[in-house]
């Protein structure tokens, strides 16, 4: 059964800007995003049929919600990410506390190696895809190559709007891509056309990919997405995928969606 | 140098990727060179690649803008190492694994800095004068006990050359050698640097000098008269030959023969062998090629020009010389070394007519030099530029046209 990690959104809010979507103007309605969360908790767990596992929530780390970026896991192994900006750089030291107390064997990076977890690093079975340049450093992937024995074809972000790879970009586990192409340069265009052929690109249009129907979930052949995008749901269900949409522009406030606030564990 | 360049690293999945593409391309767009070395492509999908890229650019400021346009892709920068030296164990002899020079442009990592090797040239050993941030190049015959030569690869770089902006035929760069390519076209942009230099010459600028290394096939073949007038008019500066060129135009002025061959006549003249026997055995007893045309018994010809233009000779001896002439440096290091310290300050070469001095003079010329090599025997050029000298045009024909098509073009009346 597929787990994902998962924290409840206690301390949620906007108290910084880090990226183009956050604004401390544009105050979160806690009592609604908590609600918006449970109510993705329970389509992810009654619907989907997945495992949930709850970090413990941290006054003062209002992102700690979004554990996509606590790392990436393969089997045993946890890589903890190493965030960018001071403000996230706090939330390390928690995740890394959750995976060695769950028995990881946890592995660091180089200190000076940015790597923002599998909010940057999604891919196939055979194939992975490293997002770089707003958030990831680029040289950070030949170590992730070298320590999962995986090829890792980096893809710049040339978007700030899409920041990270998982808010433009989704594998979907029958092996089709949801993307909205725009979000990387012709030399990224044409790296991932040359690894998912024509008829397994969708390719998410301008509005929803705002929406970040991109960040959705793919389990089996489940995606759970931010309600708000029906064109990529059609994209979805014309595959066979059974869709379930969950509005979460509370989350989108501070640039996050469902696959944000989920991390895959083995 | 007006050259800067960095060498950066690359590696992970960069071909697939088009990550390596990307970089190159930003290069290029940015007005940057590059080469690419040590390329690996991995075998497998999973098999990470490398490449190994030297950029170029005109300033210091562009390569650093181009470094940090290209840094957030994932290349970073080579970390250099400085330049390993050792003493010399003994006088003319270089320490075990030493590096040996190419002529082309190269620098050396002192003190974290990159410096230029001083008065490159080709199959020399590097002396390191660390106290000064100092380095050249140094014959092995001039090396001496304890000073500190440079050994193995690491922080020394060689600099390829630039295509030059003139677009003459210098500008390739490259000794295709035929006896079927067109000439007039190289004679004519040899001759318009001839016209270039003589300028810059007059106005004392440097690398302004024409040097011409030549053979007695000059005088044989009749092209003593056109070399002549070339020097008279100020267009050669440097004249590089053996005893002979010398002995047979002066035996040309006092008995009007060649090698007893009469110039005018073109037969054999009686006695003709001993002409320049005679010659030779007359200068000696002036004492000098100077004297013998100050006190006007050699009145005309290269050598006559050469004392009255004020040109440099220099003349180096073989075994087979009848004499020799006054002036002839017999002992071929002596020599080698006398057309060494005359060859800074040169900016074109033009060897005419002579293996030995050709081969010679080539091995001791900077890539950056351009170099005429002409002979009527392909095998010259060909030899010239598979010793190395790859900036040398060859141009197979015979000495005395090239000589009076070259005049020709600048001025003299035939």
């Amino acid at each position: 059964m597929t787990r994902l990690l998962v924290c409840p959104p206690d301390f949620f809010g906007i108290e910084y800007e880090i990226n183009p979507w956050m604004r401390l103007s544009n105050r979160v309605d806690h009592e609604r995003a908590v609600q918006q969360w449970h109510g993705l908790m329970r389509v992810l767990e009654q619907d989907v049929g997945v495992e949930i596992e709850r970090m413990t929530p941290i006054a003062g780390l209002p992102d700690l919600v979004f554990t996509a970026n606590a790392g990436i896991v393969v089997g045993r192994t946890a890589v903890v990410s190493r965030f960018r900006y001071p403000e996230r750089q706090r939330e390390e030291a928690y995740f890394e506390n959750w995976f060695s107390g769950h028995g990881y064997n946890v592995v660091t990076l180089e200190k000076e190696l940015i790597f923002e977890g599998a909010g940057d690093l999604l891919g196939f079975s055979d194939c992975w895809f490293g997002g770089y340049r707003q958030r990831s450093d680029i040289r950070a992937f030949p170590h992730l190559s070298d320590l999962f024995h995986r090829e890792i074809i980096p893809l710049e972000l040339v978007d700030s709007r899409f920041y990270h790879l998982d808010t433009c970009f989704c594998p979907l586990s029958g092996g089709e891509l949801l993307y909205f192409p725009s979000a990387f340069d012709p030399y990224g265009q044409t790296a991932i056309a040359q690894r998912v052929q024509k008829g397994r690109q969708l390719l998410v249009p301008e509005d929803d990919a705002l929406k970040f129907a991109c960040n959705a979930v793919c389990v089996g052949n489940h995606v759970v997405l931010p309600s708000g995008c029906p064109a990529t749901e059609r994209l979805l269900q014309a595959k066979g995928y059974r869709t379930h949409s969950v509005p979460l522009d509370e989350f989108m406030k501070s640039g996050g969606s469902a696959k944000c606030l989920t991390l895959a564990l083995d | 140098m007006s050259l800067h360049q960095e060498t950066v690293l690359i590696s992970g999945h960069i071909i697939d990727s088009l990550i390596l593409a990307k970089v190159l391309d930003i290069i290029l767009m940015m007005g940057g060179t590059f080469d690419l070395e040590d390329v690996h492509i991995g075998t497998t999908r999973e098999e990470p690649s490398r490449a190994r890229i030297v950029i170029r650019a005109a300033s210091t400021a562009l390569l650093d803008d181009i470094l940090k346009a290209i840094q957030p892709h994932g290349a970073s920068v080579e970390r250099d190492a400085d330049c390993r030296t050792v003493e010399a164990p003994a006088d003319g002899i270089f320490p075990d694994d030493f590096y040996a020079t190419t002529h082309l442009p190269t620098q050396i990592r002192l003190h974290e800095q990159w410096i230029d090797v001083d008065r490159i040239e080709m199959d020399l050993g590097v002396l390191v004068d660390a106290r000064n941030s100092a380095a050249r190049a140094i014959p092995m015959a001039e090396v001496r006990q304890g000073d500190r030569i440079v050994v193995g690869r690491e922080g020394v770089r060689v600099i390829p050359l630039q295509r030059p902006s003139e677009r003459d035929v210098f500008g390739f760069m490259e000794s295709q050698v035929s006896s079927e390519r067109p000439h007039h076209h190289i004679i004519t942009d040899v001759a318009a640097r001839m016209r270039q230099l003589r300028e810059r010459h007059r106005q004392g600028h440097a690398d302004s000098k024409v040097l011409l290394a030549g053979g007695p096939a000059i005088i044989h073949a009749g092209g003593r008269d056109a070399l002549t007038w070339l020097i008279e008019e100020g267009f050669v500066h440097l004249l590089f030959c053996g005893n002979a060129l010398a002995a047979h135009d002066m035996e040309a002025d006092l008995y009007g023969t060649s090698l007893g061959y009469g110039l005018a006549a073109g037969r054999a003249v009686p006695h003709g062998h001993e002409h320049h026997l005679r010659t030779i055995n007359k200068i000696r007893a002036i004492g000098s090629i100077e004297a013998a045309v100050t006190s006007g018994v050699v009145q005309q010809g290269i050598m006559a020009a050469c004392v009255r233009q004020n040109v440099l000779v220099i003349m180096a001896g073989t075994i087979r010389d009848d004499g020799p002439l006054p002036g002839v440096i017999t002992d071929s290091v002596r020599a080698q070394s006398a057309m060494r310290a005359a060859i800074p300050g040169v900016g074109l070469a033009l060897l005419v007519a002579s293996t030995l001095h050709a081969v010679a003079t080539g091995n001791l010329l900077p890539a950056t030099v351009p170099t005429v090599c002409v002979d009527v025997n392909p095998s010259v050029p060909t030899k010239l530029a598979d010793r190395g000298s790859f900036q040398a045009v060859g141009l197979v024909m015979d000495a005395a046209s090239f000589l009076s098509e070259l005049a020709r073009l600048l001025g003299r009346s035939s």
